[in-house]
């Protein structure tokens, strides 16, 4: 069943021995690092490290729907867009949204539907922005992870947050977690996201063939490692508020800066050099 | 600085919150007779009720919430007010303390005027509308406006008004909180610059204990550094 034709002879994906081009076994997830709140104007977001994957997702919402023909009086929509970066592959990736990006937005859009309590918002949208930094396979896994995040920094009520990971066949071995060269040149990936909590499964998709045997195989991986990168996640969100009171001091002045003393400035002539505009733009800002 | 110490334990969506005998409150749902967080928030139980205390989010106005809007539009008989959520407020004419004739509504609010009033009605698809008729509504003249998260305007105003009322007494500002998460602040210069830092203050340890005593520390320490000098 190996398609050869694509397949540089000498490449082994997987070796007798069970590990695979980069060291991991079969069973073994890339490194993942996950950020919550790394974005100042987003209501919530969220950056993910995921083997040679970096990814930010971005949240709005619930606001108001635009177009206002869109809304709906029930419930509140739940959009998507996932854009690739042009440097995030290898040959420069024409911006915009391709074929592609709009099948993936659309899946994830739905895949969120189901989690977030959109009844709850009627005539809203929940806008969720993953942006694509680097690719190196999984950037859909990547992105609905760090998106599932995101949503909940945002405080958008949802059931549960959403996990996923992807599973694939490289040299007819099940494989957890395929990167670019497995992808490439493996037999089959097969994306899939869950609600931790249910198992419930809302984003489902396949690349290639896997037989019924390899399909439960394939699905008992992704569902044992989204169960670890769900408490990756929860670990993401409770950092990000769990700061210790002099991690939030270290942020926020102790006092406020020395007050320029305005009628004293006033006297002084205008022209004269030592007008300390910088003084005074601080105290602005400070005030605003 | 005093207050130091734990933080709050936080839940997440999706985390059980609750057994058979406790109702699912505010930031909660149940589904198989237990009961889960819906949101990323504090827990609380009280008589029975479990509930998350939201640490983020949207405003979501209710009835009879008093907010600090800004007018973004004018109609003949209307203004519309931003409340800083996702549906749009009107402000009929009728409902101000003045006399409005029809078409005359930019002589008494224009566009960029802040106000003062009451979320008069909610219905079930969010139709939101506000009012002025109530004694402490009003258009807010000067001053300046401060945005906090909506989630986290119980804790600037506190258990009864505590916080708040620390802020006011100690910098001396007139100071009005939206539960819409502004706030519309006045006085001289150097108390709402200490001010509006108090608030930035409160909002970024709002699940940190004992925050009104550093919060009072701050104020005071504030003071001692601006001491000697006229507060503008």
């Amino acid at each position: 069943m190996v398609d050869i034709e694509h397949i540089p002879k000498e490449l082994k994906l997987i070796d007798e021995k069970g590990v695979r081009l980069d060291g991991r076994r079969h069973d073994e997830l890339r490194p993942i690092r996950i950020e919550a709140g790394v974005l100042r104007r987003a209501d919530g977001s969220a950056y993910v490290e995921w083997g040679g994957n970096k990814v930010l997702a971005a949240v709005y919402g619930p606001r108001e729907a635009h177009p206002r023909h869109l809304q709906d009086p029930a419930r509140a929509l739940v959009q998507c867009r996932y854009n690739m970066a042009p440097f995030s592959v290898s040959d420069r990736k024409r911006p915009g949204p391709d074929r592609r990006s709009v099948e993936i937005s659309k899946v994830i859009s739905e895949a969120f539907a189901s989690v977030v309590f959109a009844e709850q918002f009627p005539r809203t949208s929940v806008d969720i922005f993953i942006e694509v930094l680097q690719a190196d396979a999984g950037t859909r896994c990547a992105g609905l992870t760090a998106a599932s995040v995101a949503l909940a920094d945002a405080g958008v009520p949802m059931r549960d947050l959403v996990t996923s990971c992807a599973s694939g066949k490289i040299g007819g071995v099940v494989c957890l977690d395929l990167n670019k060269d497995e992808d490439n040149f493996g037999e089959a990936d097969c994306p899939m996201a869950i609600v931790p909590r249910t198992g419930e499964l809302v984003l489902l998709q396949m690349d290639g063939h896997l037989t019924y045997d390899e399909f439960q195989k394939a699905m008992e991986l992704s569902i044992a490692a989204t169960q670890r990168i769900y408490e990756m996640q929860r670990d993401a969100l409770r950092r990000r508020y769990s700061l210790s009171i002099d991690e939030i001091m270290k942020e926020s002045p102790a006092a406020p800066p020395r007050e320029t003393e305005l009628p004293e400035m006033s006297t002084q002539i205008v022209g004269e050099p030592e007008l300390d505009f910088d003084a005074l733009d601080e105290d602005r800002e400070g005030g605003a | 600085m005093e207050g130091k110490g734990p933080v709050r334990p936080i839940v997440i969506p999706g985390e059980a919150v609750g057994g058979p005998r406790l109702k699912p409150g505010p930031g909660t749902y149940s589904e198989g007779g237990r009961i889960f967080a819906s949101q990323l928030g504090i827990l609380s139980e009280r008589d029975g009720l479990v509930s998350v205390i939201p640490l983020a989010g949207r405003y979501i106005p209710q009835r009879g919430d008093a907010i600090v809007g800004e007018i973004v539009d004018i109609g003949p008989s209307h203004w519309l007010v931003d409340i800083n959520s996702p549906y749009p407020a009107p402000l009929h004419a009728t409902e101000v303390p003045w006399h409005v004739e029809f078409g005359d509504t930019a002589r008494f609010l224009n566009v960029g005027d802040a106000i003062l009033g009451h979320v008069s009605s909610v219905d079930e698809i969010k139709r939101v509308s506000v009012t002025m008729n109530s004694p402490e509504s009003r258009r807010l003249r000067g001053g300046q406006l401060l945005e906090v998260s909506p989630a986290k305007v119980p804790r600037v105003i506190g258990k009864e008004g505590s916080m708040i009322s620390l802020v006011t007494d100690l910098t001396h500002c007139r100071i009005y909180v939206g539960q819409n998460g502004r706030i519309w602040l006045d006085g001289t210069d150097g108390d709402t610059v200490i001010a509006a830092r108090a608030i930035r203050l409160i909002e970024e340890r709002a699940q940190a204990f004992g925050l009104t005593e550093s919060v009072r520390e701050f104020l005071e320490s504030a003071y001692r550094h601006a001491d000697g000098r006229p507060s503008a």
